[in-house]
C-alpha cells in the first residue's frame, strides 16, 4: 500500500498532465480550423489545374517523344515511396499508420522483386523506416522551419523529386499521406505521383476546337511539374489537417484517462487516510481503556 | 455582355468577378481577353495583369509569377503560382 504522501504526490503529478494534454487539445482544435480553411482555400487551383492536366493528357498520343513525367521512363524497376509525416509528437497513431502504409507497399514491392528507395518529409517517420529498411532513404526535406504548409514548400519538393527522377534515379513513385475525414477518422493514402496517373473520369473541358500557345507539348510540359508540386501542396494540407485532429482526438483521450486516473487515486487516497485515522483511534482507545 | 474572370492561386482564389477585359502577358506576347473570345490555351510569363471593370476604366493591375490561362466558354480562368 502506498503511502499518504506518494499518492497525494502522483495525484499532483497526473493532475500537471491532464493541464499539459488539455492544452494540447485545445491548441490542436484552433490550429485544425487553420489547416482546414487552408485546405478549402487551396481546392479551386487543384481542380482547375487537374482539369487542365487532364483534358491536354487526353488531347495528345503518350509516345517516347512526350513528357516523361507523363509518359514515365517505360521500366517500372525502381520505386519512390514518399513519406509525408509531420514534425511532432502527440498526435496518437497518426505517424505511425502512415509509416505503416509505406512500410507494407515496401514489403510488397521487394516481393516482387523491385528495388524501393524512401524519400522522408517531416521529422517523425525517420526513424521507424531507417531501422525497417537500413540504407533505403535516399532524401528527406525538413519541414520544421515553416510554421504553415505552404505552396513555395510543396515547390520546392516537388522540384527535388522531380530532378531526381530526371536524373533516372526512380521510374515510379508513390506519395504517402493521411487523408483528413474527421477528427476522428485519418485514412492512410497511398498516390501515384510520378509518372502522372490520369483519371479517366475527370471532368474535361468540351470538345471545342481550342487554340494552343506555344503548343499543347510545351504547356504539358510547363504544366506537368506544378501539377506534382499541386499534389504534394494537397497532400501535406490534407496531412496537416490530419495531424491536428488525430492530435486533438488523442490529446481528448488522454484528459479523459488522467481524469479517471485522478478519480481512482483520490477514492485510494481517502480510503488510506480514513483507514489511518481509524487505527489511531482504536489505538488511542485501547490505551485509554488499558488504565 | 461581361467577361467571367478568375484569378486563382494555390493559396486562395485571388479574384473572381464580371470584367470588360482583361491583358494577359502571354508567353509569346500579351493577349487581351473579352467576352465570347475563342477557347484558348497558354501559358505566361512573370507579369501585370491588367484588369478592365468597364471600357471607359483605368486598368487594375496585379502582378502575377509563373502560370497559365485558359479561355473557354465559361471565360477566362488565370492560374498564377502567386499573384498581388
Amino acid at each position: 500500500m502506498a503511502s499518504l504522501k506518494e499518492l497525494k504526490g502522483r495525484i499532483a503529478s497526473v493532475k500537471s498532465t491532464q493541464k499539459i494534454t488539455k492544452a494540447k487539445q485545445m491548441v490542436a482544435a484552433a490550429k485544425l480550423r487553420k489547416a482546414q480553411a487552408a485546405a478549402e482555400a487551396a481546392r479551386p487551383y487543384g481542380t482547375r489545374l487537374e482539369a487542365v492536366v487532364a483534358s491536354l493528357a487526353s488531347k495528345i498520343t503518350v509516345s517516347p517523344t512526350s513528357p516523361r513525367l507523363l509518359a514515365g521512363t517505360g521500366a517500372d524497376q525502381v520505386h519512390l515511396l514518399v513519406v509525408a509525416n509531420s514534425d511532432r509528437g502527440l498526435c496518437g497513431a497518426f505517424n505511425s499508420n502512415i509509416v505503416k502504409a509505406a512500410v507494407l507497399k515496401a514489403r510488397d514491392l521487394i516481393a516482387a522483386g523491385k528495388t524501393v528507395k524512401f524519400y522522408l518529409i517531416g521529422r517523425k517517420g525517420r526513424p521507424v523506416i531507417a531501422r525497417t529498411f537500413p540504407n533505403m532513404i535516399v532524401g528527406q526535406f525538413d519541414t520544421t522551419g515553416a510554421k504553415q504548409v505552404n505552396f513555395a514548400q510543396a515547390q520546392a519538393i516537388a522540384t527535388d523529386i522531380t530532378v531526381r527522377f530526371e536524373a533516372g534515379e526512380f521510374d515510379v513513385a508513390h506519395l504517402f499521406y493521411s487523408t483528413f475525414k474527421s477528427a476522428l477518422a485519418q485514412i492512410p493514402t497511398e498516390k501515384q505521383i510520378i509518372p502522372v496517373a490520369v483519371d479517366p473520369n475527370t471532368p474535361t473541358s468540351s470538345g471545342a476546337a481550342v487554340e494552343y500557345e506555344p503548343d499543347e507539348e510545351s504547356i504539358l510540359a510547363d504544366l506537368l511539374p506544378r501539377n506534382v508540386g499541386n499534389q504534394l501542396f494537397k497532400a501535406l494540407l490534407e496531412n496537416s489537417a490530419s495531424e491536428q485532429g488525430a492530435s486533438m482526438t488523442a490529446m481528448d483521450n488522454a484528459t479523459r484517462n488522467a481524469g479517471d486516473l485522478i478519480n481512482n487515486l483520490t477514492i485510494q487516497y481517502n480510503r488510506s487516510r480514513q483507514a489511518a485515522s481509524t487505527a489511531e483511534l482504536i489505538e488511542i482507545i485501547a490505551g485509554a481503556e488499558a488504565l | 455582355m461581361p467577361l467571367h474572370f478568375e484569378l486563382v492561386t494555390p493559396e486562395k482564389l485571388v479574384r473572381s468577378a464580371e470584367v470588360y477585359q482583361v491583358v494577359v502577358p502571354g508567353a509569346e506576347g500579351d493577349f487581351g481577353v473579352l467576352e465570347g473570345h475563342a477557347p484558348f490555351m497558354s501559358t505566361i510569363r512573370d507579369g501585370a495583369l491588367h484588369i478592365f471593370e468597364s471600357a471607359t476604366s483605368a486598368p487594375e493591375t496585379i502582378a502575377i509569377v509563373g502560370g497559365f490561362a485558359e479561355v473557354n466558354e465559361k471565360g477566362l480562368t488565370v492560374l498564377a503560382e502567386s499573384a498581388g
